[in-house]
């Protein structure tokens, strides 16, 4: 029993050095030479200011910008403190929050009926994307705050619209932040 | 329910088919010694520790050595978490983890769980991530091949006491199979966003005149054997629903995929271990059965609309994935979020990438049955193979019973201390569910004040907290909020229970079953690798969870949906 406490002691520490630190620190080295944008979260800047991560979904509020998913992190779309809101399908408090929800949205868009992502948060409160059906209902909205043809934000939908990966794999979807950036890039 | 979403499972299952012979077959080679290209390595490693890798242990000894080695790491880890603030890496400059909560995870990550009763980001530094918790990453998944080697060793040989070397079949299953998996893993999972470093968290000046800080790490190392090792603890808060863990639907692909990958092949180092591949695939067709028929089941919950609201479209069309996304991503929509969460939970492995605790009653119930079966549809890397065994030997048992004969598996006669053994494991996981959830349920200011949700859905709050536990999952209905003095004590308790009061009796079983004569199979053997040994199986499986578990779950998520169709809401 002895020897087996002896070996374990020595085991365990130089197990953790390997496995521990020396591992990960070489993958952190071979990440930080071969793929260092990946590697660092994908952080965008605009004139000398980062202005967030490729694939961190951020809030936006204006109605010139479109919106993403509800999220329950933090005070929403916190980078820090990710995750869901776990509320129940039989919660009165899931139900209150999407009816309000789906209440503001079709204040701009009478009768029409809210596509289910954008009004439902996502699992990580900070989910880069929304649905191809959540853009192209909040074109409207975002052509008339900015006064533009609904046609040419419709067509920056569009172009923005990301495929399932390999044709295969996940979901359609539209990246918030990278449409945005679009948005504002248009010339005036 | 879409085309697409049946065919990115059926895609799923033929790679995994393809990816299980290969990797069985290799792991066999491993525990035999044929694989040894980092031989000079593993022979500096036992001098220098000690370890006589040429002798053989018998049970006791096996047993004596995995609980020295479990109870060393599991206090390193947590002396790491106490003095991390005195450590390096934590840029973010986080305090020490309080007692009772760096009990609980230090026992999570020794005993596979990886429950975690924290939001990392604000309580955990690089170092601790790195050398406590992804350490246990490795070795806890070792440890669980290990047992049960040692047990498919006790079944293939006779008339010895002997059943490996617990020192030698950790460092060869971390050397050989998991670190250059992971080494070539965590590097894919770069190429596709996952990231890797050790900065302090980046401040950014959002679009919308806000700011965002936005969490770094070393991930896709941990993620990699997170995923692989059927551990599932999350870097971040939100797990594999994070960006960062899990960006693409490729990344999500090949997470999914390493959960199975080794529980899988494991099915096929059984078959050539004992000498009878048959024997393996029946076991994996049994597996197969209840995967299919879990997914099946929660796919097609996920995709029901939500009967009370009004003003949204939930139809599934080429434009949006539909059906309950409360909780779920839009990258993943309900097929991918519907098969991972099968996935994680006939597996042990708990990662998620959507919230369990938000899916309709009936898609929630299947991750919380998968996990009262005992995670053996696959199962954790290890644990789900030698909980499956012991089940065979109950499902052998049962036949010997209906004809008259003395049972017999693999030419080996069962006898009473086996069949003792196995009702010792079977029996264990059920009382420290029920036990430890029944008391939950009637103390309001220990267990009931941490519910999010109420009525039914908040018993299976409860269930699934002590299921996850005992079972060494780790996923959660997470609204229940469990770090609290009551529950980082009695979860630390289940799952410790939940691990080793099941190993013992599994080596145990193993060092008896060495010791046995073997008799050649005769026609009046029952044979264990036919159609009909496969139903038989998954019945007993079935029949052992449903009168164990049906009263339990028919108050929980059976309630809740009943009372849903009915219009009727908790608050």
């Amino acid at each position: 029993m002895r020897t087996h406490l002896h070996i374990a002691i020595r085991f365990t520490l130089i197990t953790t050095v390997i496995f521990g630190i020396i591992y990960p620190l070489t993958i952190t080295a071979i990440a930080h030479f071969a793929m260092h944008d990946k590697a660092n979260g994908q952080l965008m800047s605009r004139n000398g200011v980062i202005i967030g991560s490729r694939i961190i979904g951020q809030k936006f509020t204006s109605d010139i910008y479109f919106h993403g998913r509800p999220s329950a992190a933090g005070n929403g779309y916190d980078a820090a403190n990710s995750g869901g809101s776990n509320l129940a399908p039989s919660n009165a408090l899931l139900v209150e929050h999407i009816q309000s929800a789906v209440a503001a949205y079709q204040t701009q868009n009478p009768g029409q009926p809210v596509p289910i992502d954008l009004v439902t948060s996502s699992a990580s409160g900070i989910d880069p994307d929304i649905s191809p059906a959540a853009a192209l209902y909040q074109v409207h909205t975002v052509a008339a705050a900015r006064h533009i043809p609904q046609e040419t934000v419709r067509k920056l939908v569009d172009a923005h619209i990301q495929g399932r990966q390999y044709g295969l794999l996940g979901e359609p979807r539209v990246n918030v932040l990278e449409l945005n950036l679009a948005l504002d890039a248009l010339p005036h | 329910m879409t085309l697409n979403g049946w065919l990115q499972f059926l895609v799923y299952f033929v790679v995994l088919l393809v990816c299980i012979r290969p990797i069985g077959v290799y792991m066999m080679n491993i525990f035999n010694g044929k694989v040894d290209f980092l031989r000079p390595f593993e022979s500096m490693l036992y001098r220098i520790c000690g370890v006589h890798s040429t002798q053989e242990m018998e049970w006791r000894e096996y047993t004596v050595a995995m609980l020295m080695f479990s109870v060393v790491s599991l206090i390193l880890t947590y002396l790491i978490e106490r003095t991390q603030q005195f450590l390096p890496w934590n840029p973010q400059h986080l305090g020490a983890v309080a007692p009772d909560l760096a009990w609980n995870t230090a026992v999570s990550f020794t005993t596979n769980t990886n429950w975690q009763a924290y939001t990392p980001e604000s309580t955990m530094s690089y170092f601790t991530q790195m050398a406590a918790l992804a350490y246990h990453n490795y070795f806890s998944a070792a440890v669980g091949i290990a047992v049960a080697i040692a047990l498919v060793r006790g079944i293939a040989r006779h008339e010895t006491r002997l059943i490996g070397n617990f020192w030698v079949d950790i460092t060869r299953t971390c050397l050989y199979l998991l670190l250059p998996i992971c080494i070539v893993f965590s590097l894919i999972l770069v190429s596709q966003g996952v990231v890797q470093n050790l900065h302090s968290y980046v401040t950014t000046q959002t679009l919308d005149h806000g700011t965002q800080i936005i969490a770094q790490g070393p991930v896709a190392s941990q993620e990699a054997i997170k995923m692989l090792g059927t551990n599932g603890g999350g870097f971040f808060n939100a797990n594999s629903s994070h960006p960062f863990e899990n960006p693409t639907p490729l990344t999500n692909f090949l997470e999914m995929l390493s959960i199975f990958l080794i529980a899988g092949g494991l099915t096929v180092t059984l078959g050539r271990m004992t000498g009878s591949r048959g024997h393996g695939w029946a076991v994996f067709a049994c597996m197969s059965i209840l995967f299919v028929a879990g997914f099946v089941v929660t796919y097609w919950a996920e995709s029901q609309p939500h009967p009370l609201l009004r003003g949204v479209d939930q139809r599934a069309s080429i434009l949006q994935s539909g059906g309950n996304m409360e909780g779920k991503e839009a990258r993943f929509g309900v097929s991918e979020s519907a098969l991972f969460a099968t996935l994680t939970t006939d597996a042990s492995c708990g990662a998620v990438n959507s919230w369990h605790d938000s899916f309709t009653p009936m898609g929630g119930l299947i991750p919380l049955a998968n996990i009262m079966l005992g995670e053996i549809v696959f199962g954790g890397v290890g644990s789900g193979l030698y909980g499956m065994l012991v089940y065979v030997v109950l499902a052998v048992f049962i036949a010997g019973l209906m004809v008259g004969r003395t049972p017999e598996y693999l030419g080996k006669k069962i006898d009473a201390f086996d069949v003792k053994m196995a009702m010792l494991y079977v029996l264990i996981f059920p009382v420290l569910i029920l036990t430890f959830s029944a008391v939950s349920a009637v103390a309001p200011q220990m267990g009931l004040s941490s519910l999010t949700n109420h009525g039914p859905h908040g018993l299976s709050e409860v269930l699934y907290a002590f299921s996850s536990a005992a079972g060494n999952n780790g996923s959660a209905f997470a609204g229940l909020n469990a770090n609290t003095h009551w529950y980082n004590i009695s979860l630390g308790f289940a799952m410790l229970c939940g691990r080793f009061l099941m190993i013992v009796p599994t080596l145990a079983l193993a060092g008896n079953f060495a010791q046995k004569k073997s008799a050649p199979i005769s026609p009046g053997s029952f044979p264990v690798h036919s159609t009909l040994f496969t139903i038989l199986l998954t019945g007993v499986i079935l029949i052992v969870g449903a009168l164990t578990f049906f009263p339990a779950l028919s108050l929980g998520p059976v309630l809740e949906q009943l009372l849903l169709q009915h219009g009727t809401l908790f608050s």
